[in-house]
């Protein structure tokens, strides 16, 4: 191997911006550069991961014993509540939406995406939603507490205070915000695509993230609606989940898990990507059977919008439904096995190397496996109705999303970091970090299975000593001390890594895509000159097979970069008026909200009229 | 570039030529704006599907009266239905007018459209007024009550948001910020969102309002 990333050669690009780029505190609040919203994204990920683990912590202490009276009632309900709103929506999700912000233009070969200030606004717009959420500890002094699914009529103001307004109020700008993005990542995937890179040649990770928005794009208006019907029956008096008026409990159901299904693959499908990113790297050959996984993925992606009944087979949907939607979510397994075979087809007699990124990616397949068969076990009615809102429940989806999707996320950050600090994180706490989170994980979880088994329900905040319940507990909460602990050894990694760390290089892993050809961290340009994808793994063909070299052009190219711009957050900020205006509506802060509603559209339709006019 | 490596992109990817600008860039030889409006309108057919199928969900459930029968009067609905119908037709003639390099007479065609719009909205205003003061139909009235005003109040809001595009849109050909060439595809997407916002109205019509007659 020559030193044949030597790209240096190429003529410097001359780039251009309408007004240039200001620095410090200023450039954070107006960038429109995807790299700079995805490091935003990412790093609130992380600090909502802590917060929500950290709840986790909590409840799992009040957990450890038989009638223990640390948090009870709604402080238990408020904490567990959080507990999932914070991982679903403000961890996870912008740990992806870091991810697919930082990557996928990069990954695709273009320069931003195709809306860089409607990603602004997105970002502005989640950051509003995720203060809102929690605000209501500031405004309420109390969480709200109706279960991360706030089943109305439980959240109608009937049996639910002021909480509940700032969880629908803060997930309604959630759902605007995920919303955008899916339209604008579709539109920079599918059309910011360097010459040359077919579909098929789409890298696996850009491929899911296509999946992915498109969930996003057409599964958030369901639960946009239901939160409007809930909010309006809160705010405005209107009858949508007033069971004494004739409203019917499903409606909520079906318009929330028609949306939280599809939202379950949006939190699985991203590291599935990763670890289809990582495994050929490190076994140093091609993914086995690349098409499949890819149309394995966009499988999942459609049968996702045909399962969400599988959440209601206790609700009483009938049992032609109930067949109806246990053949569907059988289905599942197939696309998904077909994936998991591909990886070990892949990982089979290869000469692995084993650095912490992979060790998470090699574990995330029989965890998520798990997590895996035992949904395959809800899928069927009878066995559901045994099992729902039992622990078993809680085993499965934390098998799924921590095991899967948060340990695909881990091993997304020990194989990308290098590339957005420029520093290699350290391998021997990544070591330590990945250990004591396997055995803590599956300490916590594993016991959970048998107290479903052994009937214990969800939700509840303590139990007799004599319901046979006692040693799993106990266990269960051991397992989130070592889970805290690893993860704080990560986010030490982290912080030492970027002052501490080797130097990454472009390519600290002999990499396959086409991210790794630019500098760490990459220029704002992100590449000097357009790439030219001619496999679909363009930087190991350029490195490694004769005459597929990435051409670089002769002469310099001229590249115009979007300005920043303070118009997505004014926007935002307008949008986030009108919400706290309808959370108020009725006066209950001491304010009137119909004032702060008339402002916040005017607001809206002023920035937006700056905003098309101003020059990018 | 080895004339290998041009093989291999000429294969594979079709109409590529300039890749400075971000908006110069698109692979699928659709402009950036138009595929996002298609995507936005696909994210929009959930909305509104959801939002009508919760009328239908609860249709028939409703435990008092007034009653669907009771309040629509097809005749004054089927006017600004007409009105609405006839504003694609100008929005039509906008887009076209704006592709034929003519932004004065597009300006002229895409005002009438927020006119006809605006009226729309006045003839809703006007409904849901005589609804609620003639025939006591409120939001918390009933389940028909609740489900048909934010039904109806959300595509109402969706033509309210497209007049104000509207005007915002002849202000910008008024300045010559907006000019025709390149920039036609703007006004091409406004009318797409118009034009959708009308399909929305002919189902709501059909199945809302037109269908609580058949026998």
């Amino acid at each position: 191997m020559a030193s044949i990333l030597d790209f240096a050669a190429a003529q410097k690009p001359i780039y251009h911006q309408e007004r240039p780029s200001k620095t410090g505190l200023l450039d954070w609040l107006t960038t429109v550069d995807h790299k700079k919203i995805g490091i935003l994204y990412g790093g609130a990920g992380l600090f909502w991961l802590m917060v929500g683990g950290l709840e986790a912590l909590l409840f799992r202490i009040q957990l450890a014993k038989p009638d223990q009276h640390i948090f009870i009632g709604d402080t238990y309900n408020g904490l567990v509540t959080m507990h999932a709103t914070t991982m679903v929506f403000l961890a996870v999700m912008p740990m992806i939406a870091g991810f697919s912000n930082y990557f996928v233009p990069l990954m695709i070969g273009a320069r931003d995406v195709a809306f860089p200030r409607m990603n602004a606004f997105s970002w502005w717009t989640f950051f509003a939603g995720s203060l809102t959420i929690n605000a209501s500890l500031l405004f309420c002094g109390a969480f709200p507490a109706a279960g991360w699914t706030g089943y109305a009529p439980l959240t109608t103001s009937e049996f639910s205070g002021m909480p509940i307004d700032f969880w629908w109020a803060g997930l309604t700008l959630l759902a605007v915000s995920s919303m955008v993005a899916g339209v604008n990542f579709v539109v920079t995937i599918l059309n910011l695509r360097a010459p040359g890179m077919t579909l098929m040649r789409v890298p696996v990770l850009a491929w899911m993230m296509l999946v992915i928005q498109f969930l996003l794009a057409f599964s958030f208006p369901p639960i946009t609606v239901g939160l409007i019907l809930l909010a309006f029956d809160r705010t405005f008096g209107t009858v949508f989940y007033s069971t004494n008026m004739g409203g019917d409990p499903h409606l909520w159901q079906h318009l929330f898990w028609l949306f939280g299904h599809p939202e379950v693959y949006v939190l699985i499908l991203p590291s599935m990507g990763i670890v289809s990113e990582i495994l050929p790297v490190f076994t140093r050959r091609p993914l086995f059977g690349h098409h499949a996984v890819i149309f394995s993925g966009v499988f999942i992606g459609f049968v996702g919008f045909g399962v969400w009944g599988h959440h209601m087979f206790t609700a009483g949907m009938g049992p032609i439904a109930d067949a109806a939607f246990a053949s569907t979510t059988a289905i599942v397994a197939i696309p998904t096995g077909v994936k998991i075979f591909n990886w070990l087809g892949t990982l089979w007699n290869s000469k692995m190397t084993f650095p912490t990124a992979m060790l998470f990616a090699i574990s995330f397949i029989p965890m998520f496996t798990i997590g895996g068969l035992s949904g395959m076990m809800h899928a069927s009615p009878p066995l559901d109705l045994q099992q729902h809102d039992t622990y078993f429940v809680v085993a499965h989806f934390h098998y799924v999303l921590v095991g899967g999707a948060l340990q695909g996320l881990f091993a997304g950050f020990y194989f990308y970091i290098p590339k957005i600090s420029g520093k290699m994180l350290d391998e021997t706490l990544g070591k330590i970090h990945f250990w004591v989170f396997l055995v803590g994980f599956n300490v916590t979880f594993f016991p959970m299975h048998l107290l479903g088994n052994h009937g214990m329900p969800r939700r509840i905040y303590t139990y007799p000593a004599d319901a046979g319940w006692n040693t799993e507990n106990l266990i269960a909460t051991g397992g989130v001390f070592l889970m805290t602990a690893a993860t704080l050894v990560f986010v030490y990694n982290l912080l030492t890594s970027l002052k501490n760390g080797k130097d990454a290089g472009s390519d600290p892993w002999d990499a396959n895509t086409l991210e790794w050809m630019t500098t760490s961290p990459p220029p704002v340009h992100n590449f000097d000159f357009t790439p030219i994808v001619l496999s679909e793994r363009p930087l190991w063909d350029h490195k490694y097979t004769p005459g597929f070299e990435i051409p670089v052009p002769e002469k310099a190219e001229e590249i115009h970069m979007p300005s920043p711009s303070w118009k997505p957050m004014w926007v935002s900020a307008s949008a986030g008026v009108i919400i706290v205006g309808l959370l108020t509506f009725n006066g209950v802060l001491g304010i009137p909200g119909w004032p702060l509603c008339i402002v916040g559209a005017v607001g809206v339709i002023l920035s937006v009229y700056a905003w098309v006019s101003e020059p990018v | 570039m080895s004339a290998h490596a041009e093989n291999l992109i000429h294969d594979d990817a079709p109409g590529h030529e300039g890749h400075g600008a971000l908006s110069e860039n698109n692979f699928l030889g659709l402009p950036n704006i138009k595929l996002a409006m298609w995507a936005f309108l696909g994210s929009e057919c959930m909305f509104f599907g959801s939002l009508i199928g919760t009328y239908f969900f609860y249709h028939g459930n409703s435990l008092g009266g007034p009653l669907p029968k009771d309040v629509f009067s097809i005749g004054i609905t089927s006017i600004s239905t007409f009105l609405l119908l006839m504003s694609s037709v100008t929005m039509a003639l906008g887009v076209d007018a704006m592709k034929q390099q003519k932004p004065l007479t597009a300006r002229t065609f895409i005002l009438l459209t927020a006119a006809l719009g605006a009226t729309f909205v006045g003839f809703q205003v006007f409904e849901f007024h005589e609804f609620y003061t003639e025939k006591h139909l409120a939001l918390s009235t009933s389940l028909f009550g609740s489900t048909f005003y934010t039904m109806t109040g959300f595509h109402g809001t969706h033509v309210t948001v497209g007049v104000i595009w509207l005007v915002i849109m002849s202000i910008l050909i008024t300045k010559k910020k907006l000019v025709p060439g390149k920039e036609a595809v703007n006004v091409e997407v406004m009318g797409l969102y118009w034009h959708f916002v009308d399909i929305v109205w002919i189902v709501i019509f059909t199945f809302v309002y037109l269908l609580e007659f058949l026998k």
